[in-house]
């Protein structure tokens, strides 16, 4: 099939890996990848702050240009809630109700997308590693997914997974509230690092890369020896 | 003075800095998730019970006008007075009034979180009456004149050790670290309080129509004490705490007590429907019952967020939230903390003043994951903000989202953009961590990735 992909402002400047890890494995299985170059953000940044109209001034574009995708897969947890179910609140009762909904509906993010749309668990990666598996709110609550990411890591092969203490637990990225109350913010990922570091994983791996921005920058500054690292990055080592 | 946001943000500064309070809230939270779970686990199936009571508090809040009708029209022919009051300052009137000419000097109360919403031992006290706190919790928080620290557990914020000093300065009693003697110690101290008392003031878990009964659910057998011993006995409650049948409390009992702190059931569990009846050997002579609003039907007019008046006070959403767990209740500033208070207090006591605590949540959701009555909490956080700024948006950040929504609708800007912050990124190591730093608020605590050399979208062109 054809698969548009949807790549956040973020991981195009500073994960560029992700995306490009993504179209490997999508090739690999047999599809064809469409990318919409001039879709750069979700609106979710506006969204989450309150500005609604400003955020339905990105989404629109976004819409109208994946209208006719056969079917969207997000580089982010976080980025596929807001497509998959932030749109249809934001246009509920306005002319583009019907266009978010119906576009909900063919939105996935990548490891869901792997795992329940196409039915693929092994896509013959090797990473050998011990790693520790950070779930994304987004993801985890919002789309409700904890399997697909964990079905895919456990047919990795060489790879350990040891799940942390309150894996479910936020990391504290929560996108403008990191800036917005940086202590509040960075205390949370001090408790999530304190978790990580006791499974003494190798890796925190996430399918989320803003977690792992957030989880990274507190690690780098710590002097940390833990290092972070996208599902999609995984799945493509071999 | 401050703003209330300039408060928060100072609290939580200092709070978050100290590791050991943190460290102390954790330890305790973390104990009480291994005894909920326990709890959980006893059900055949956690997730229907928290279907049905959701419906049956949707029943009741949509249905408020009747039930409230059907309360008070029970407990008034057993020879209750009931109250009705709009504000809390009418509430604090009429129990002033009530307890005025009774000739009362001692007042002994129960936990109400509905009485410290109106702040009514400030109002009793200046008045001139001794009010003691009965729970044990409250006792504490009281002799430190401290507000409750949570909904549930009012001093969980304070070690054995804090307690034992506060008894010791307070109570004149020998330090001990042991829990028992700890007690006691209150224990002897309360009794003669509960029997000097002239007046009892209790709250209320559930309102039930049925019947016109009040449902009271504690641990340490004080609001049965506060019930029973003093001549008059008050009540005051939010119109919210309606449930529509005496059968929905075999539901309702346990799970507010597994999602409140893990139990099966909690200790005592009493129903009061009005004063010493003439068959009765005991019990009050003199029941009152006061039904508070204080801006709740506002909550109720508001078709998006009234679920919120389904909470049932158990204290889960500020237990799960990783917000909560590194501030500390003491930091909001509220009557309600946690992600509850976050939702009700913009409601209740102003939303420009109180929509920083709705800005102060990362939106992971653990709160509405766990909400026994499924409030749909996280995602009313995200309307308060959106209340907020249809109402009054800020002119500097109104310009900011208009920047982003131009930027990123506008490929060329988009890239002028990158290709500034990578001709710049030599020099950001310069300022990095320092306030001219323009990503201080990252950087004072988190290093920051370099824009890739090359971006995805420059790698996709690579591909044409």
């Amino acid at each position: 099939m054809t698969v548009t992909l949807f790549i956040p402002c973020f991981v195009d400047l500073m994960y560029p890996r992700v995306g490009i890890s993504m179209v490997r494995i999508l090739e690999k299985l047999g599809h064809k990848i469409e990318y919409p170059e001039e879709l750069t953000c979700c609106g979710q940044p506006a969204f989450n702050s309150g500005f609604w109209d400003e955020s339905r001034a990105v989404a629109v574009n976004v819409l109208r240009r994946l209208q006719n995708a056969e079917v969207v897969v997000i580089a982010s947890g976080s980025c596929g809630a807001m497509l998959k179910v932030f749109y249809p609140e934001l246009f509920a009762g306005t002319g583009h109700a019907r266009q978010a909904s119906l576009l909900a509906e063919k939105c996935f993010e990548f490891s869901d997308f792997l795992v329940t749309r196409l039915g693929v668990t092994d896509v013959g990666a090797r990473f050998p590693a011990r790693v520790t598996f950070h779930d994304g709110c987004h993801g985890l609550r919002e789309l409700g997914k904890k399997k697909p990411a964990r079905d895919l890591l456990a047919r990795v092969r060489d790879l350990t997974l040891v799940e942390m203490k309150d894996a479910e637990t936020c990391c504290g990225f929560g996108g403008t509230f990191a800036a917005k109350f940086p202590m509040i913010s960075t205390a949370m990922a001090e408790v999530k690092c304190a978790s990580a570091f006791e499974t003494k994983a190798d890796y925190i791996v996430s399918n989320d890369s803003s977690c792992l921005m957030q989880v990274q920058g507190l690690l780098d500054r710590q002097g940390s020896p833990l290092k972070t690292i996208h599902l999609a990055e995984v799945l493509a080592q071999s | 003075m401050k703003s209330f946001a300039a408060q928060f943000n100072e609290r939580a500064e200092v709070v978050t800095h100290d590791l050991r309070h943190r460290q102390t809230i954790q330890t305790a939270l973390g104990k009480y998730e291994v005894q909920r779970d326990k709890g959980k686990a006893a059900y055949q199936s956690w997730e229907s019970a928290r279907q049905l009571a959701a419906e049956t508090k949707w029943d009741a809040i949509n249905h408020l006008d009747r039930y409230l009708e059907e309360f008070v029209d029970k407990l008034e022919a057993r020879g209750t007075k009931v109250y009705w009051a709009t504000t809390g300052q009418q509430a604090r009137d009429l129990i002033m009034g009530i307890i005025g000419n009774k000739k009362a000097r001692c007042i002994v109360k129960s936990k109400a979180m509905t009485a410290e919403e109106i702040h009514l031992n400030d109002a009793l006290e200046h008045a001139g009456f001794e009010v003691v706190e009965s729970d044990l919790g409250e006792y504490i928080v009281q002799l430190r004149k401290e507000a409750p620290y949570h909904i549930v557990f009012p001093a969980m914020h304070l070690t054995r050790r804090d307690i034992s000093e506060l008894f010791e300065r307070e109570l004149g009693s020998a330090p001990t670290d042991n829990p028992e003697e700890l007690t006691m110690i209150a224990r002897r101290a309360l009794r003669k309080k509960y029997l000097e008392a002239d007046i009892g003031i209790t709250g209320a878990n559930f309102a039930i129509a049925e019947t016109g009964m009040i449902s009271i659910t504690e641990n340490e057998g004080n609001a049965r004490l506060t019930a029973a011993l003093p001549r008059v006995m008050i009540s005051l409650l939010g119109i919210e705490k309606i449930l529509p049948r005496m059968g929905d409390l075999a539901l309702f009992l346990p799970m507010l007590a597994t999602a409140g702190t893990g139990q099966p059931l909690t200790c005592y569990n009493s129903l009061y429907g009005g004063p010493r009846q003439a068959d009765e050997p005991d019990g009050p002579e003199e029941y009152h019952v006061v039904l508070i609003d204080n801006r709740r039907t506002e909550l109720l007019a508001d078709a998006e967020q009234r679920d919120a008046l389904h909470c049932i006070r158990c204290g889960a959403c500020l237990n799960v939230c990783p917000i909560y767990r590194n501030v500390g209740g003491h930091t909001y500033g509220t009557t309600y903390s946690g992600p509850i208070g976050s939702v009700i207090t913009p409601h209740l006591r102003g939303l420009q003043d109180w929509k920083h605590l709705s800005s102060a949540s990362s939106l992971c959701g653990a709160c509405t994951e766990t909400c026994p009555v499924k409030i749909d909490l996280h995602h009313h956080l995200l309307q308060n903000r959106r209340n907020a700024v249809q109402e009054k948006p800020g002119v500097l950040m109104k310009l900011v989202f208009q920047a982003f929504a131009f930027l990123m609708n506008s490929p060329g800007c988009y890239k002028a953009i990158r290709l500034v912050s990578r001709a710049m990124q030599p020099f950001h190591r310069f300022v990095k961590g320092t306030r001219l730093d323009p990503m201080y608020a990252w950087t004072k605590t988190r290093d920051l990735p370099p824009v890739a050399s090359q971006t995805f979208k420059e790698y996709w062109r690579t591909r044409a």
